[in-house]
């Protein structure tokens, strides 16, 4: 394949893209810092948002008409568009879900009924909710033991730990690429690596990896790896799972409805192919294609540099902090992405997170969905600034001013 | 002898205190003040089944009823709540139980708070309204 000469990332183009970045919220600029949760959208994926409903709006994979057959074509592009941009073997391989979440709880069901009572599934200390509650829910359902590998007070995995954990009995390894809450970018190819050795399948949790680094699913050789479009510069309401397409044959469909069979009638049903199986009722279409838009865009612009320019930020902002009294980082790995997580002696998160927000900063605080995280480090939660690629140094220095401020305030 | 005000002109009180702040910061400053100043409930009060869970910061609530009046009074982790907590018992103790529920707490959004109220912002204090009418509910007299 010929690499495209891209243009070197430049920070200030880049935030011209981004009409949400250029609001005054409370009366200051708006410093976006809370990417962890959602990222704000380019205006290419805007205008395909409003070009699809205003043009292209039709059902897919049914319709003989004109939009109809447009809108699949569409689809299906956006869906090749994604493999390509994780490098899957196949389109079949790509399953439209509602995003992570949904994604998790897909193979929870359907590879979760491969699995019989005495069955482990490994996951870690450092999971969010979603990739905790769904396994609890199928360990019930199904008699199967959940273990959970710890971690060490810098946030990494214990890898000593995990290695005792992973057994024959281990079936599945369902862990986060990065940690939400500590920006810790867990080895997940070695990690897979081993766990394939003992015969387990393997689920990455990309939501928060598929937006700061180059996915290739081929070579993390992971079996499953979910993400949702909306951490990704699209829109919110759909995300994806990988799957590899001989472990997805043998998986029983999660859902049923229109589009995921081939024959229905009262006696039997037979199952339509990958990826439809997994695909029951009309999916959001426009979420598809505009997810698509988004993998353009990025595909379009220099990621590494955009990467570089991430890893300055961090760098940059735990410098500044590390100069404030009593203010501990949560999340010190060797390894992490733009996710800086920190208490306060003496203060609530929620105090500092309702000050730096009527002082324009959006930063997200409480447990961050990690609750057994918060009881690990034994705090009620933290305060997590979380960068994307159109962040600024800039917006650092007033995000820091901001928090110096507030800090005074409540002391 | 201090001169009793009704539920309503001790909301307008409130609401005319912070007329005179400019912006959200002056705002948030007093609330913090509010906060730090007031003890506002006894520590061996803070139990379990006075905690209202928030899904970011705990609070917690006693209610006594005397004279057939109520008397709250109530902690939060996080302080901003915890001055907000102070302004709602400034409004609701010494009431009878009838006019606590019939009471539109209408000083919170008027002073521009009511985002703390929506059930999203997870503070506890949606939840700790609810249950100081609920309290009041019970010493209604039938």
């Amino acid at each position: 394949m010929t690499e495209i000469i891209k243009k070197p990332f430049n920070v200030r183009e880049i935030r011209e893209e981004f009409p949400a970045l250029r609001q005054e919220i409370y009366g200051k600029n708006l410093i976006y810092f809370d990417n962890g949760a959602t990222s704000q959208k380019p205006q290419i994926v805007l205008n395909a948002i409003n070009k699809f409903y205003s043009k292209e709006n039709a059902n897919i994979h049914r319709g003989v008409h004109f939009m109809s057959q447009k809108a699949t074509t569409e689809f299906e592009e956006a869906r090749k568009q994604i493999q390509h941009f994780i490098n899957a073997r196949k389109a079949e391989e790509i399953i439209f879900t509602k995003g992570t979440t949904d994604g998790i709880n897909l193979v929870a069901s359907s590879y979760g009924e491969l699995l019989t009572a005495g069955d482990e599934i490994l996951i870690t200390a450092m999971e969010h909710h979603s990739n905790i509650v769904p396994w609890q829910m199928l360990c019930q359902r199904k008699g199967l033991i959940l273990r959970v590998a710890p971690i060490n007070f810098k946030g990494e995995l214990i890898i000593e730990e995990f290695d005792k954990l992973l057994s024959k009995k281990t079936k599945l390894l369902a862990i986060t690429h990065i940690s939400n809450t500590l920006g810790t970018i867990n080895p997940v190819k070695e990690l897979t690596q081993k766990a394939h050795a003992v015969g387990a399948k393997v689920l990455l949790d990309g939501a928060q990896s598929i937006q700061h680094m180059k996915i290739d699913v081929k070579d993390l050789d992971c079996d499953f790896y979910v993400f949702s479009s909306h951490k990704l510069f699209g829109p919110t309401g759909i995300g994806v799972l990988y799957g590899k397409e001989d472990l997805l044959d043998r998986m029983p469909p999660y859902q049923g409805g229109g589009d995921m069979i081939s024959r229905v009638t009262f006696e039997h049903t037979s199952y339509n192919e990958l990826p439809f199986k997994f695909e029951a009722g009309t999916p959001h279409i426009a979420g598809g294609i505009c997810l698509g838009t988004s993998v353009g865009f990025l595909n379009s612009i220099d990621l590494d540099g955009a990467q570089k320019h991430e890893a300055e930020l961090t760098k940059y902002a735990e410098h500044l902090l590390d100069t404030f009294e009593g203010l501990h980082i949560i999340g010190e790995a060797k390894n992490k992405t733009s996710v800086i997580s920190f208490t306060v002696d003496g203060i609530h998160p929620f105090d500092i997170g309702t000050l730096l927000d009527k002082q324009g900063i959006a930063v997200r605080t409480g447990h961050h969905c990690t609750q057994p995280l918060m009881d690990f480090y034994k705090i009620p939660g933290t305060t997590r600034a979380s960068f994307a690629f159109y962040n600024t140094k800039e917006e650092i220095d007033l995000f820091v001013e901001a928090l110096e401020k507030s800090i005074n305030m409540l002391k | 002898m201090a001169i009793l005000l009704t539920i309503q002109e001790k909301q307008d009180e409130i609401v005319s205190e912070f007329e005179v702040f400019d912006d959200w910061m002056e705002k948030y400053e007093y609330l913090i003040d509010l906060g730090k100043d007031l003890p506002l409930i006894q520590e061996e009060l803070k139990t379990e089944e006075r905690l209202i869970e928030g899904c970011q910061s705990r609070v917690w609530l006693n209610a006594d009823f005397n004279d057939g009046k109520m008397q709250f009074s109530a902690d939060s982790e996080a302080i901003i709540t915890k001055g907000i907590i102070g302004l709602l018992i400034r409004v609701l103790n010494d009431e009878h139980p009838e006019t606590i529920l019939k009471t539109d707490l209408k000083f919170i959004s008027d002073i521009g708070l009511q985002e703390h109220l929506s059930p999203t912002r997870a503070n506890g204090l949606n939840g700790m309204i609810k249950k100081m009418k609920m309290e009041a509910l019970k010493y209604i007299q039938h």
